[in-house]
């Protein structure tokens, strides 16, 4: 059993990978990386039935990451996890590389789903649960969105349609850092009450703190073990988590630190750049 | 007269012969009884899902199901399928997930229903995706046979059939019939009629009519746009010397453009290109379509003709 402990200090090493794989390409998506990192660690570590030694095994859960610019946050925990090595992470953006700019399923271990354009992701998960009741399978679906990606119409024809097929099996985990590309979500696009919302279209709905490890385990317990129909876990955190600079604020969702701003990051994070 | 069928009673035939695989899946957004996959529907409703009118969602479950290796079929209009092309480019081509689209309704011959609902550009947007099998059968055994050989391709697929009842061309002739393989159904060394879907029949008019006038025409049933016979157009080339393209479907991209690009970069041959002049239809029947759309029986011996004279 891992501790919570443990998963933090696993999140603190992934967001020093987050930070490298951004300052070494220059280019990525750090913001929603650090916000999602906790969820991400905890997930695979505490409730993913994976296989980092047979990623293609059939009957796996399916982790479905839809908003995949935050991909650095993917490749780090999938590094940690061993599906990829640390020194493939310094293949981001890199012609050639795993770790393409979006997550892919053709060109990364471990990824269940090409991702790259928002509200998509709940629409495959959600074939994917499908997938798993016909073979008669426990297996679980877990799909990471956005808040600023449920702005996308076709993530509600999803949600509509999972509840009305009763897809227990399927899971949303919303990450809720309140800021998207432009500026905060609350100024591009007001979203009222989202909690209401899901409810309203036959979800089953719990908030956390995204921060919280403890409360970051028992929301993925909750989805786990509530399958009279589709869950989400609404996760309220903060975009750039962890480095002082970056959070809450909308100008790290998609720029990379410079070099000073990247020792900075490190420091805070704990570690020591040569 | 020849006996008559739509093309979307071949895709409902074939949903059904191929049931007794049980990896194959029926996605429906509400239109189930306009494309003819209800009759799977009835039968095995356990491989069925109801994605209601929402067709974007319908394709990336469609994806979801192909990645976990189900054969998953599924269909709406051809136009609505259109509001769900980022889908089928990002969550369906880009990762080649086999999920097999049938756009029923496609074309002009969709009648009365009118210009909203008359496809003409379905077959020019699928055939800019890498990985994907573009195909428009012109009669209903046709279409069950394709259908019916999508599910062991392995590449994710659009078919366009069409609403209205077209002549039966292939009875007894069902071993002819292969994805990406033209079908010659009359043969003369004049000028070859290359057509696709509801044409293919006019095509076969055009070519007794210019019959009667001393000319004599090629008839090629090219079922598939993609991956395009490229093989059989350079043999057209080489005994005709004049191509004609004919399409229910606009100029810009369809089969005239997919043939136009061959042409370019192989042997050149004069190419008239029959189709929607660049414009969108309106309420009328079938026929009257053809007619207006001016591509009907008469405007294809036309431009046989022109193609002939541009012979050099």
């Amino acid at each position: 059993m891992t501790t919570t402990d443990e998963l933090r200090e696993l999140a603190r090493k992934c967001r020093v990978h987050i930070v490298n794989m951004v300052h070494r390409a220059q280019a990525g998506h750090p913001g929603g990386s650090l916000s999602e990192i906790d969820l991400l660690a905890a997930l695979y570590k505490t409730t993913l039935r994976v296989r980092p030694d047979e990623p293609n095994w059939e009957d796996r859960d399916r982790f479905i990451l839809s908003k995949g610019h935050a991909s650095p946050g993917m490749y780090a925990i999938l590094a940690e996890m061993g599906f990829i090595s640390v020194d493939d992470l310094a293949s981001y953006r890199v012609l050639g590389g795993v770790c393409q700019g979006h997550v892919d399923m053709k060109w990364c271990p471990g990824v269940d789903f090409s991702a790259g354009s928002l509200g998509m992701g709940l629409s495959f998960g959600m074939g994917s649960a499908i997938a798993g009741r016909l073979a008669a399978s426990e297996r679980q679906v877990y799909v990471m969105l956005g808040d600023g990606e449920i702005q996308e119409g076709s993530v509600w024809e999803a949600a509509m349609a999972a509840a009305h097929h009763e897809l227990g099996n399927l899971n949303v985990i919303l990450d809720r850092n309140r800021i998207q590309n432009d500026d905060f979500c609350e100024v591009q696009m007001r979203m009222f009450d989202i909690p209401a919302k899901w409810k309203a279209f036959g979800w089953n709905v719990k908030e956390i703190d995204g921060h919280n490890m403890e409360e970051v385990v028992d929301g993925l317990n909750f989805l786990k073990t509530t399958n009279d129909g589709p869950s989400i876990l609404i996760a309220h955190t903060v975009k750039g988590h962890g480095v002082s600079f970056m959070a809450d604020n909308p100008a790290f969702h998609g720029a990379a630190p410079n070099d000073e701003q990247y020792a900075q990051a490190m420091a805070e994070l704990g570690e020591v750049v040569a | 007269m020849s006996k008559m069928a739509a093309t979307r009673d071949g895709y409902g035939e074939a949903l059904l012969e191929l049931a007794d695989n049980p990896k194959v899946v029926v996605l429906e957004a509400d239109l189930g009884k306009s494309t003819k996959s209800l009759h799977f529907r009835k039968a095995h409703p356990e491989r069925t899902v109801s994605c209601g009118i929402g067709e974007q969602n319908m394709l990336l479950v469609g994806a979801g199901l192909a990645a976990s290796g189900y054969i998953p079929f599924a269909s709406t209009f051809a136009i609505f399928t259109e509001r769900a092309f980022e889908q089928m480019r990002n969550g369906v081509a880009r990762p080649n997930l086999a999920v097999h689209v049938c756009g029923s309704h496609g074309g002009t011959h969709t009648g009365t229903d009118g210009s909203s609902a008359q496809s003409i550009e379905d077959l020019a947007i699928y055939r800019t995706l890498p990985n994907v099998i573009v195909m428009h059968p012109s009669d209903v055994i046709s279409t069950k046979i394709l259908t019916m050989q999508l599910a062991a391709s392995g590449s994710p697929s659009y078919t366009r059939t069409a609403r209205n009842k077209t002549p039966v061309l292939y009875e007894g002739r069902e071993s002819e019939i292969h994805i990406g393989k033209g079908i010659t159904l009359r043969e003369g060394s004049d000028v070859a009629i290359v057509a696709c879907g509801v044409m293919v029949s006019q095509s076969l008019e055009a070519a007794e009519a210019l019959a009667a006038e001393g000319i004599n025409a090629t008839v090629v049933d090219m079922h598939t746009l993609k991956p395009l016979d490229g093989e059989l157009i350079d043999r057209l080339v080489a005994t005709c010397g004049a191509i004609v393209t004919a399409e229910d479907h606009s100029v810009i991209g369809g089969l005239g453009g997919a043939v136009a690009e061959h042409l370019t970069a192989n042997t050149f041959a004069p190419l008239e290109r029959v189709g929607v002049q660049d414009r969108f239809g309106e309420s009328g029947q079938a026929d009257e379509m053809l007619d207006v759309m001016k591509i009907s029986a008469p405007f294809i011996a036309d431009a046989a003709k022109r193609a002939i004279a541009r012979k050099g």
